[in-house]
């Protein structure tokens, strides 16, 4: 018995091309990838990194509303987000607004969505994208069936999702991927294995070893990659998709990853169930630094480039959450508006009633 | 015109939109070549292939999950729950995915599908399959809910809940799919949603019901009619949004009204009309608008069906407490 969860286990060591002091030691596995590209992913990476500062900031003076801090997370989230292209579709979670950023929703948009406004949701034309799903596991059934209306287009496309270690608990995370598994549909489903659900260690979601096994349970290849090594995440993602736009059906990617901030802002408090060790241990493998020092042996990064992105990124925060301040306040009677096609009767009585208090 | 069951109006109403837009999916549990358990998309698969008709893996919240991703490739879905009393599965995927699709992306996206489902009781099935559960999902904003009675209804109604941008739960009452037979014209023909019916005019008296209780609510005016009470019948048809304009016209007429469903008391859609009524026509009642619904326990052992459903007599028990208040 022991002897075969072993077996299992043993197919999903972590995958890693560079290690923490910043040296590749997966040679073989390198991605391909032009010298832009690689300062293009630290440029994210760096610019993500302030983006969370500020908005922990801006959240604290009240001008952020709901916010779930992503530092720690770069590489998983922007390692995978990279692999894809425009045309792909984004179902994001709560913390997965960098790639929702990159992958095209406004900046000041994203500001919206956090404090709680209707037009931070609506995409611009173009963005293939669901805003943050709220619902933990929900994305991942609604993701098996835009990757099977893909796959029905005949588009070379994928769906991409993504969810954390607590979430792959979820009933809705065995039938997304197991549906997407028995129609082989072009889905990508990454579970951001941060080690905690709010306060709840990993170990007490599963006995599993590994999250990537759980992709054994629909049939499908799980990978496990080391979630701050943007590199290693990329490479897995890159392929993943591959496979998927090629007809081979989707994959179950897992990384492992660590959010050094809490689980929101909302009162969440890390020190109640994580030790100064563990956090210690984990800024040591900082996705940051250990990219900075790979590309700074290639001469590709200088402290002053990374100056540049910082305060283009203060900048950009700056001016969208003005953007945001100007934004028109939400009425009933636009909410009423967003609800159907058509006004069903209550609602068009609702509808006058509201106009007349609106115009008072 | 042909003589149909409602099972077969369904199936033709399927029939009809499959082939009239290439973007309608039916999907579900046993709906592909078994052609579904109630015979509901028999044919279907083999006329319009697999890419439009398919099997899906037995998971009611995969189901409506699949069917919220695929809206947003722009498929207009027809997705099957066998029994309404496995919604439970899939209330998240329906009341807080699919029914906030174009609220949550601030009308930029819309999760046009047309949930099928039956329910309904009075054919002894095992535990779970005849519960009426409207009343859930009339109290989820962004939803419409539709219940048939008639197979010229159910064609109509059903063409229209797939044409709709919106997401409809259309519910089928077991007992009515082959107990009678109806002229339902050939083609395409719609019946708009949140409009109801009057299947039988009178004056005494308003009878509001819904699913297998317009007919007993029939049966019940008959009776009346033999004591001289002229009961007017109104078919809901669709349970949310209610046409709230037709039952308050007919109650100002009769000055009575007595709301019918199978539901529990503390369930269904009843005391929502009632509301309605007491707050718009209540200085043109003559009495107060009394309810018939099932007693407020479980949905009941099969063998128990026959004492605990309400059936016409009821009807007319209640009917007469309103004329004689």
């Amino acid at each position: 018995m022991n002897n075969m969860l072993e077996k299992i286990e043993n197919q999903f060591e972590m995958f890693q091309i560079l290690n923490e002091e910043g040296k590749v030691i997966n040679e073989d596995a390198m991605p391909d990838l032009s010298d832009d590209d690689l300062k293009e992913l630290m440029t994210r990476m760096v610019y993500t990194r302030i983006l969370d500062q500020r908005s922990i900031a801006l959240n604290r003076q009240g001008r952020l509303g709901f916010y779930a801090p992503t530092a720690g997370q770069e590489a998983s989230m922007l390692g995978s987000h990279y692999a894809m292209e425009k045309e792909d579709f984004l179902l994001p979670a709560y913390r997965d607004i960098p790639q929702l950023i990159w992958h095209g929703l406004p900046l000041y948009q994203a500001f919206l969505f956090s404090r709680g406004h209707f037009h931070g949701n609506q995409m611009p034309e173009g963005v293939n994208a669901l805003s943050p799903q709220i619902i933990i596991g929900a994305q991942i059934t609604q993701a098996a069936g835009v990757a099977l209306g893909l796959k029905r287009r005949g588009e070379k496309a994928v769906a991409f999702t993504y969810t954390g270690d607590g979430g792959s608990s979820q009933g809705d995370f065995y039938e997304g991927i197991n549906f997407a598994g028995a129609y082989q549909a072009p889905a990508i489903f990454v579970v951001q294995n941060n080690q905690y659900a709010i306060s709840v260690p990993v170990e007490k979601q599963t006995a599993a070893r590994t999250i990537a096994q759980k992709a054994v349970a629909a049939g499908i290849p799980g990978v496990q990659v080391d979630g701050m090594d943007v590199l290693a995440v990329y490479k897995v993602t890159k392929d993943a998709r591959e496979r998927a736009v090629n007809g081979e059906g989707p994959t179950l990617i897992e990384t492992i990853t660590f959010r050094y901030g809490p689980h929101t802002m909302a009162g969440d408090d890390p020190t109640r169930y994580r030790t100064k060790d563990t956090e210690n241990e984990w800024e040591r493998k900082d996705p940051l630094v250990r990219f900075r020092k790979y590309l700074e042996s290639k001469g590709l990064w200088s402290e002053e480039e990374e100056n540049k992105v910082i305060e283009k990124a203060k900048e950009d925060v700056k001016a969208a959450i003005k953007k945001a301040d100007e934004t028109p306040k939400q009425k009933v009677t636009d909410l009423i508006s967003i609800m159907y096609e058509e006004l069903p009767s209550n609602l068009e009585e609702q509808m006058e009633e509201y106009k007349v208090k609106e115009s008072k | 015109m042909a003589q149909m069951t409602m099972i077969q109006a369904i199936t033709d109403a399927l029939r009809v939109e499959l082939k009239n837009d290439e973007n309608v999916l039916v999907f579900g549990e046993d709906v592909g070549q078994n052609g579904g358990v109630f015979r509901a998309t028999e044919g279907l698969q083999e006329e319009f292939g697999e890419d439009r008709v398919f099997d899906t893996p037995l998971a009611e919240s995969g189901i409506i999950g699949l069917a919220n991703g695929l809206v947003l490739q722009g498929f207009r879905p027809v997705p099957e729950i066998q029994f309404f009393g496995f919604v439970y599965e899939a209330m998240d995927a329906i009341s807080g995915q699919a029914a906030r699709m174009r609220f949550r992306s601030g009308n930029t996206k819309s999760a046009p599908m047309t949930i099928r489902s039956p329910f309904g009781g009075g054919v002894h099935t095992p535990e779970l399959h005849a519960d009426s559960l409207e009343g859930l999902v009339a109290q989820q904003p962004g939803l419409k809910v539709v219940i048939p009675s008639t197979p010229y209804d159910a064609k109509g109604l059903l063409i229209s809940s797939i044409r709709d941008n919106d997401p409809v739960i259309f519910l089928e009452h077991m007992k009515l799919y082959r107990s009678f037979r109806e002229e339902v014209p050939e083609g395409e023909y719609t019946i708009e949603l949140g409009k109801a019916d009057i299947k039988r005019e009178g004056k005494d008296i308003s009878l509001i019901a819904y699913g297998a209780m317009v007919h007993s609510a029939l049966k019940a005016a008959e009776e009346l009619e033999k004591e001289g009470i002229s009961a007017e019948v109104i078919d809901l048809r669709t349970v949310s949004p209610i046409d709230v304009d037709t039952i308050v016209e007919s109650v100002k007429k009769t000055n009575r009204a007595v709301v019918i469903q199978e539901a529990q008391r503390q369930a269904g859609i009843a005391a929502n009309v009632v509301a309605e009524i007491q707050e718009r026509a209540i200085l043109h009642l003559e009495a107060p608008v009394y309810r018939v619904a099932a007693p407020d326990t479980v949905y009941p052992f099969s063998e128990a069906e026959e004492v605990w459903l309400p059936n016409y007599k009821d009807i007319v028990e209640k009917a007469k407490a309103a004329i004689n208040f």
